[in-house]
């Protein structure tokens, strides 16, 4: 086996980023479609660090901000949900399909 | 400090991160999809660690294994309906999302066998002992300003998920 | 071969360090030995010390003094029927005690026994210790969902509300203390646990002494939060029997339930263990540096085994003491072959080779020893908290106390 390179990383995180795509664009429970998100945030941040080690630590740094953002953004999205669900009783992303109720 | 079997660690570390993450999304309870969340984050972040990273992996394991998916097991609690389980899980448009994502899968091939002499695998010296200290001064330095507006960011995410939680605004 | 074992005997790195998978294995297979030993210990000596803080005896019977206490319950746990709730979920209500238990054993691998007795000096110590005790709290919650019941469900909520709240105090009071630590002359902090320890011993402060008293409120408001992230009295709520019968781990019968106890005496051990590296001086003995010099070694260096002679004679003291009933024959005989193993002990700790090596390891499980004590101490004083109030105290006192002793400790830094 040839020693573990940039590339290896880089393949991992797109087969990552491939699957979360597929997540996103195919289930419908909204739960799942959050957590395919994260699983696409963790692609981009594996990228990064793959990145890092051949080009500075600035890498790392992005790595860590896109973290926090995904706090946020998880929290924010499930408030949302929470929302939602108080109102129409599922978690069934298409039957958010009226723009009032 | 020495590497030990670094290829054999990749392969199974990437192998159990990419198998959890298969998992995730084809799990019909939502609590498995969120265990095997869990087992991917964990997974990369022993992958941050073999890429030199510990600050990362830390930041990694605290945030978001310890708190994140505690936030989506208790919301999955909350709004885990037995109904959701037996209805169907993939939606009219799989097939067009299929297509996409492979789609998507056959431009990352060509980027990368392109551009491949672009990212040489020589690796800076990195070592471990400091990472710490030096992603420390680089994130008061160079990136003093991009913490502050983090730390803003976060502060309208509380108030914003306060405000859409509550039962009465 | 022998000489990859060899070769690191003469280092005086961490086995992690060094890269030498043997001695790193050697490490994990004492750790987890001292640990299980430990928690044993801990259950005699949490009935023995409760009950004389409540005026009676404790456990008498099974062995001399209940000695034999903590076998007996560990076989009736291991012999009891495997009960699963019916609509429970299988493969989680499996995996859930699995998880907090190796959570709670995964953060000894950075417990600095020594300069070099741990298994590996990470870089971010004390960060992994602290991260990986907070996945702990998924497992909790799993453990009260999966049993499909509402006390475990109501209990699992509240006791992982509780320990992400006490988390946060728990980390304002660590990074505090790492502040500490970068008051050196070159002005770079260490996040790493044998750092330290040495940071402490190059400033020679114990950091609980540091700028008094923002080192001693750090240090008090990791105690509160210690003992809230542990879930013991007296913010033990969650699984207090008269409230919530027993909370998350109501469902679990038999081995699995021995999981959870396992994995709550060593999570109280670890957190224990963070507090006596970060403020109590780590493996360092008392007054390294006011009482230095050759005699104060000595004296310092005969503890250890003038410890375990105390203890074996208060053991023949109490085999003295036994009743003089043929009934009690084999008692009386237990107890004195241990007390003859204890003061077997305390003899080969008084021989100077293994007088030096043992010093570091003993310090520190002394410490960590009386933190356990204290543990004990305050089940057996204070009355429990209600939940409210619980969470009043995480985020409305100590939350406005660790950020006013971080700001202290930073100004404090500056000007001194």
């Amino acid at each position: 086996m040839s020693p573990i390179g940039t590339i290896h990383y880089l393949v991992v995180a797109a087969a990552l980023f491939i699957l979360g795509v597929i997540g996103v664009l195919t289930r419908r429970n909204v739960v799942i479609v959050l957590m395919s998100i994260e699983l696409i945030l963790n692609a981009v941040n594996l990228n990064l660090v793959a990145f890092s080690r051949i080009w500075g630590l600035h890498g790392q740094i992005f790595a860590i901000f896109v973290i926090t953002d995904a706090a946020a953004e998880a929290a924010v999205g499930l408030g949302i949900l929470i929302a939602f669900f108080r109102n129409k009783e599922t978690v069934n992303i298409d039957e958010v399909d009226l723009l009032k109720w | 400090m020495a590497p030990v079997a670094t290829t054999f660690f990749f392969y199974v570390l990437s192998a159990l991160t990419v198998l959890s993450g298969v998992l995730v999304i084809t799990r019909k309870n939502a609590v498995h999809s969120a265990l095997a969340l869990i087992v991917s984050l964990l997974g990369q972040a022993a992958l941050y660690l073999m890429l030199y990273a510990p600050f990362v992996a830390g930041v990694q394991i605290i945030l978001y294994a310890g708190g994140i998916m505690v936030l989506f097991l208790f919301v999955i609690m909350l709004v885990n309906i037995e109904k959701s389980q037996r209805e169907d899980q993939f939606n009219k448009q799989w097939l067009v999302g299929l297509a996409a994502a492979i789609a998507l899968g056959a431009l990352f091939v060509l980027v990368y066998m392109k551009g491949r002499a672009l990212f040489p695998d020589r690796a800076i010296q990195m070592p471990e002992q400091s990472n710490t200290q030096q992603v420390a001064v680089l994130l008061y330095g160079n990136y003093m300003f991009t913490f502050e507006i983090a730390s803003l960011l976060l502060l309208v995410a509380i108030i914003g998920a306060v405000v859409m939680a509550k039962k009465r605004i | 071969m022998l000489d990859y074992i060899t070769s690191y005997l003469s280092s005086d790195t961490t086995p992690g360090s060094a890269g030498n998978m043997f001695w790193a294995f050697v490490y994990i297979v004492l750790i987890f030995l001292g640990l299980s030993v430990a928690v044993i210990a801990m259950n005699w000596l949490e009935r023995k010390i409760l009950a004389h803080m409540q005026v009676r005896l404790g456990p008498m019977r099974v062995g001399p003094h209940g000695l034999l206490q903590p076998v007996a319950d560990a076989l009736k746990l291991l012999i009891k029927e495997d009960i699963m709730p019916s609509q429970a979920d299988p493969f989680v209500f499996w995996v859930a005690p699995l998880i907090v238990v190796i959570t709670s054993f995964t953060v000894f691998i950075v417990v600095p026994f020594g300069p070099s007795h741990a298994v590996t000096d990470m870089n971010i110590g004390v960060l992994f210790m602290l991260g990986v005790s907070s996945l702990s709290v998924l497992g909790i919650v799993m453990a009260g969902w999966a049993s499909n019941s509402h006390y475990p469900l109501m209990g699992a909520l509240r006791s992982s509300a509780q320990m992400v709240s006490y988390e946060i105090a728990m980390g304002l009071a660590v990074i505090s203390a790492v502040l500490m630590t970068s008051l050196n002359k070159e002005g770079t902090g260490t996040l790493s646990m044998i750092g330290i320890v040495q940071a402490q011993q190059s400033q020679q402060v114990w950091f609980i002494f540091k700028f008094f008293p923002l080192g001693l409120i750090a240090f008090f408001i990791f105690a509160v939060a210690m003992v809230a992230e542990t879930n013991r009295a007296p913010f033990d709520l969650p699984e207090a029997e008269s409230e919530l019968t027993a909370g998350f781990h109501t469902e679990y019968s038999g081995f699995r339930w021995s999981l959870f106890f396992l994995a709550e005496y060593s999570a109280m051990i670890a957190v224990s263990s963070i507090a006596v590296t970060l403020w109590l001086g780590g493996w360092m003995r008392p007054f390294p540096n006011a009482l230095s010099g050759e005699t104060w070694d000595l004296v310092f260096s005969l503890v250890p085994g003038l410890t375990f002679l105390f203890l074996a004679a208060m053991t023949f003291y109490s085999t003295a003491r036994m009743p003089k009933h043929p009934y009690f024959k084999i008692q009386t005989i237990g107890l004195g072959g241990f007390g003859a193993v204890l003061a077997l002990i305390a003899v080969v700790l008084f021989i100077p080779p293994v007088r030096d090596r043992i010093q570091d390891i003993f310090w520190f499980s002394a410490k960590v020893a009386s933190s356990m004590y204290m543990y004990i101490w305050y089940r057996g004083t204070f009355p429990r908290y209600r939940f409210d109030q619980l969470m009043k105290v995480g985020w409305k006192v100590l939350l406005p106390l660790g950020i006013a002793v971080l700001v202290l400790t930073a100004v404090a830094g500056i000007v001194f």
